[in-house]
């Protein structure tokens, strides 16, 4: 019990139990259970996934506990602080147990704590800069290794021959060579965890970074090749293996590489046929690339090229072709896997450097090794810089060539290559493991510690980070065609050509193969800024406070919590109205004319402030009124020009708006019509039926007054509709919700023949200037059906994002449930051919209903509703609503 | 083209032509192989018809409009210095260009500006000085994948307008155009290394 508890301490780590183990399994099988045991202790069952667990939660809570003090992160690097307990970890368990058992196992490193960081810098490199600069890193990585392996073993050995060296390390120039061939490999792990707190000019870190994951294949190579002559003994080695060797190199790098990406390609390809399993397509993502390093490490080909080709190969489809909620979880595991790992490596080294048993000192090794493994490494990139700057358009600088021989950090590779070493047949292994810790914990504690003051006393170009723009991602398109067109006049087939050549097959054939067709679409990329920047604007308008907005695919779980928000229901309206009504959406519009004189008034006192947007769709309405859709498409399109201008214009506003849709639903909102009234009934709490509902197609409205609701529920993680809250004034909304309801008899008359002309007739809309972008937020929260094609265009961007923390506004909480956002504009004309889906409602039974509401016990029920937009239903409702008649669609809610 | 006899001497004009442009010898020479290689009849000038042999020019979004900007206030040939002149805009900028810069009375083509007013000028069709609405829309055509469609594109081009435009007049000027690139790095983005 006392033993089995040690691990619950933390202290003992994976394969502590292999003591333990045989005494306890030996204890329970010889004793007869005695009867029914009230309790079992069974530690052996669950020791090696429990001790791995209490592994990552141990180097987890040091991590939270790093960054409790800004001061100290902001000082020293993760890594340094994360070896550091290490060693006291390692010195804990030293002292308890009296024996070193933990360190880091090459086996679990190479198998399990590689890969996830390998994936995640793979996945999330910069492609474009990462190619843009694959000439420099290319040679780093191949020429650089090489140029450290045989310079450090060289010189190494040169010192042995000096006497320098203690003679009883016993190694020949081979050993040295092996020796220097794993530890001249810059290592990912470290630069990676070093460089993301720098934060250098991205040039120079792609250049440092890109370097140390390929240089993987060179280090494989020379390790392996210069391992295998040590065993043969150099007596032995002959010609052709020094070709194999030079040989192999090819075949294990390109190899790597091509394993990647069959995977990449793999992969891609599988997540084109994911639309109806979503949830399986993070997993696939691992499942593809973890098979990808394997596959390699299986042939003995470069896994860390394999799985870095493979991140980078797939991801741009990948991306395109997984949900939104898909690519968050990707992201977040991804990063969480990453993290955990370099974490754990971390903690491991320092704790296996405790272990003195394993290791042997010899001072003059272990200086010049990091003598000799500074000076060449700054004296190979010197070097290379030299020549490739004869190459480059932007040369690399002196700062530059500084930042990278200092960057050249070594780590947890480094250590588990020499521990694989085979002592029978390396006899000096002891001492190049020490050599081997010390070097990895001088670079990484040494360095990595004072390389942010460095980089800061040498004034080294930070990366600077700006918001794209669509202009600046348009230019740069044009730049990249222009300048690919300038090689083809010059007659010089450089590397614009290329990227220019490359971009027109994956366009034409790789695009289509391995991306779905809906998602084809987004994947351009201007088209993809400007869709962010949508998304941009309209969190910021939400955060803003001033109004409310949600989008496609929102749901409402924020509503309870805008406390100052309460809803008057458009049965509620209805109810008030008295008469016969349309309630269509249009028609309210117009209904509330009323406050919208207000808002008029409101508006052009904004607008001597305010921007005031130019008036751009009248271009484009010559242009479509030839068919229906034409129509639809400019209705769309003004709209989201309202919607653009009022995110721009009114974010101090006091008015509160909300509309909430998921177009996605319309569908099966039409398919619910068929269910009838009990759907309705349920949804709407008692209303339905006093209201003699008969038929849920599809619409509900909320407009939400001022008044306080104190609803907590909303919460539905699936709304299946549009919902559509509006929150008025206070002024006008003084006397609570039933004020602006009353005001929907007298307005009919005014509603326009079409939204479309309703933007033109409204007053405050028919100026050019300041009066012409101005939709009142009351018009604007009750907006014309058709146009909220448009307005889900414009907005449904927003189905990706998480939750903005304020708490005023309505926070955008959830993802669709389908990625569709995009694509909605097509609504379904299903719909539309439904003939129940609308119908007059006599006065009679609005007034009942009006009656009830006022008693509005039910307030929060209607918030639940499931209101939604019959895109084409404008078509059948009569638009002018003269006959005073009211349609309304109701669609039952999700909730029932 | 390079097995022909390779002599400065051959160009001419090419002192004049050098000091315009401020190529290297060897990249002028270079460029006058090219230009013999491109002119098919041996006339000493280049027709449209001649750079639009130039296969993978067909297939750029802006091969049309880039051939376009050889040729000048509508002429229908140039000749090597034009040629060479266009050509100079991309030329890399070396810090004895920023020297020269302040003696020298004009600015050198391959300016942050001049590398600017070349892209400006692919974009405003009508030379007017501006970018309209319309023109941003026509780019966007070539340049964006046919799956993106026409009422998309028209929201792009008003939002790629607005967000340049300043002193709203709803079409981007030169400065806009300036302002909304100043953060780029033109001088790298907009240069040719082998043009040295």
């Amino acid at each position: 019990m006392l033993r089995a508890a040690l691990p619950l301490l933390g202290l003992p780590m994976a394969g502590a139990g292999t003591t333990a183990e045989p005494t306890q399994e030996s204890v329970s099988r010889d004793e007869p259970p005695p009867g029914l045991e009230l309790f079992r202790w069974q530690w052996h069952e669950v020791e090696a996934p429990y001790l791995v667990a209490l592994w990552i939660l141990v180097a987890s809570l040091a991590k939270i506990v790093f960054h409790l003090s800004r001061k100290v992160t902001s000082l020293v690097p993760e890594s340094c602080l994360l070896i550091l307990l290490g060693l006291v970890l390692g010195g804990i368990v030293l002292a308890v147990a009296k024996k070193a058992e933990y360190q880091l196992e090459p086996g679990t490193f190479f198998l399990f704590l590689l890969p996830p960081i390998v994936l995640d810098s793979g996945y999330f490199m910069p492609s474009r800069l990462f190619f843009d600069n694959l000439g420099a890193i290319l040679t780093y990585a191949v020429v650089g290794t090489l140029w450290n392996a045989f310079t450090t073993g060289v010189a190494l050995w040169g010192l042995q021959q000096a006497g320098l060296v203690a003679p009883r390390v016993q190694a020949g120039l081979l050993d040295f060579l092996l020796f220097g061939s794993l530890i001249s490999a810059v290592d990912p792990v470290a630069v990676l965890a070093v460089f993301e707190e720098v934060h250098v000019n991205e040039t120079l870190f792609i250049i440092v970074f890109g370097e140390s994951l390929l240089n993987d294949a060179v280090t494989v190579v020379l390790y392996k090749v210069c391992n295998s002559f040590v065993e043969m003994g150099s007596a032995n080695v002959q010609a052709t293996d020094y070709l194999k060797g030079i040989a192999s190199l090819f075949v294990v790098s390109l190899g790597g590489a091509a394993v990647g990406l069959v995977f990449a390609f793999l992969l891609a390809l599988t997540t084109r046929f994911t639309k109806r399993v979503r949830i399986i397509e993070p997993l696939l993502v691992f499942l593809l690339a973890y098979a990808a390093y394997l596959t390699a490490e299986m042939a003995s080909l470069s896994a860390i090229l394999a799985v870095t080709m493979c991140g980078l190969g797939c991801k741009k489809y990948v991306e395109a072709n997984i949900s939104h909620k898909s690519r968050t979880a990707v992201k977040y595991t991804m990063k969480t896997l990453a993290s955990c790992a370099e974490t754990v490596i971390f903690m491991l080294l320092g704790i296996s450097a405790v272990d003195s048993s394993k290791w042997a000192w010899d001072s003059g090794l272990v200086l010049g090794t990091l003598f000799f493994i500074l000076f060449f490494r700054a004296l190979g990139v010197v070097l290379q810089t030299w020549v490739l700057n004869q190459f480059r358009l932007v040369p690399l600088d002196k700062i530059d060539q500084v930042v990278m021989s200092y960057g050249g950090l070594r780590g947890a590779v480094a250590f588990a290559l020499v521990i694989l070493l085979d002592r029978t047949k390396v006899p000096a292994k002891d001492y190049f493991v020490a050599t081997t810790i010390v070097v990895v914990f001088f670079t990484v504690i040494v360095q990595g510690l004072t390389i942010k003051p460095l980089v800061k006393w040498l004034k080294v170009k930070r990366s600077e980070h700006h918001k794209p723009t669509l202009n600046q991602e348009l230019h740069e398109h044009t730049f990249d065609h222009i300048l690919a067109a300038v090689e083809d006049v010059v007659g010089h087939h450089g590397y614009h050509y290329w990227r220019d050549r490359w971009e027109q097959f994956d366009k034409k054939y790789l695009s289509q193969l391995l991306m779905r067709r809906s998602a084809y679409r987004i994947r351009d990329q201007i088209w993809d800024v400007y869709y962010r920047l949508n998304i941009r604007d309209a969190i910021s308008f939400v955060d803003q406070g001033g109004h409310i907005l949600s989008s496609a695919g929102l749901t409402l779980p924020s509503m309870p919590s805008r406390n100052s928000v309460a809803e008057t229901s458009v049965t509620n309206l209805l109810r008030e109205s008295g008469s016969g009504a349309c309630l269509d959406l249009q028609v309210i519009d117009t209904v509330r004319s009323g406050r919208d004189r207000e808002d008029a008034a409101m508006h052009h006192l904004l607008c001597g402030g305010l921007y005031k947007p130019r008036r751009r769709y009248k271009a484009s309405c010559g242009r479509h009124f030839i068919s229906e859709d034409a129509q639809e498409r400019q209705d769309k399109e003004v709209f989201q020009q309202n919607m653009k201008r009022r995110l721009e214009s009114f974010k101090s506003t006091k008015h509160n708006i909300c509309f909430t849709k998921s177009k996605p639903r319309l569908r099966k909102a039409g398919h619910k019509k068929k269910d009838g009234v009990a759907n309705a009934e349920a949804t709407n709490g008692k209303p339905p039926r006093d209201l003699g509902f008969q038929d849920t197609a599809a619409v509900i409205l909320t407009v939400e007054s001022e008044e306080e609701s104190d609803s907590s529920e909303t919460e539905k993680e699936d709304d299946e509709g549009i919902i559509f809250v509006a929150r008025a004034t206070s002024e006008v909304l003084q006397e609570g919700k039933v004020s602006g309801s009353l005001e929907v008899c007298p307005s009919p008359r005014i509603i326009p023949p079409s939204p479309t002309c309703a933007e033109k007739e409204l007053p405050w809309k028919s100026g050019q200037g300041d009066l012409a972008v101005y939709v009142s937020s009351e018009t604007t929260k009750i907006v014309p059906v058709d146009m909220q094609t448009g307005w889900n265009q414009s907005i449904s961007s927003l189905e990706s994002l998480a939750s903005p923390p304020c708490t005023q506004a309505p926070t955008l909480t959830r993802l669709p449930p389908h990625p569709l956002g995009i694509e909605e504009p097509q609504v379904p004309p299903d719909l539309s051919s439904d003939p129940r889906s609308s119908f007059a409602f006599p006065p009679s039974l609005a007034k009942a209903g009006r009656s009830r509401s006022e008693s509005s016990a039910d307030i929060p029920q209607q918030q639940e509703l499931q209101p939604l937009m019959g895109h084409k239903d404008h078509t059948h409702l009569s638009p002018g609503t003269a006959n005073s008649h009211w349609c309304i669609q109701f669609n039952r809610g999700s909730r029932l | 083209m390079g097995s022909r006899s390779s002599h400065a001497a051959l160009i001419p004009d090419a002192d004049h032509i050098r000091r315009e442009t401020g190529f290297s010898q060897a990249s002028l020479l270079r460029l006058y192989h090219r230009f013999r290689a491109l002119d098919r009849n041996q006339k000493g000038y280049l027709s449209r018809v001649d750079l639009q042999q130039i296969g993978a020019l067909a297939v750029n979004p802006l091969g049309d409009r880039i051939i376009d900007s050889f040729f000048p206030d509508g002429s229908q040939r140039v000749d090597f210095s034009g040629f060479a002149r266009v050509l100079a805009h991309f030329r890399p900028v070396d810090e004895e260009d920023s020297r020269i810069q302040d003696l020298k009375q004009p600015e050198p083509l391959n300016s942050r500006m001049n590398k600017l007013r070349f892209a400006f000028q692919l974009y405003d069709l009508d030379r007017d000085g501006k970018i309209s609405r319309n023109e941003m829309l026509q780019v966007l055509r070539l340049m964006v994948g046919v799956q993106v469609t026409e009422e998309q594109l028209e929201s792009i081009a008003d939002r790629t307008v607005q967000e340049a435009d300043e002193d709203g007049d709803g079409a981007v000027s030169f400065l806009e155009f300036t302002k909304s690139l100043e953060k780029m790095n033109i001088e790298q983005k907009m240069s040719i290394r082998i043009l040295k």
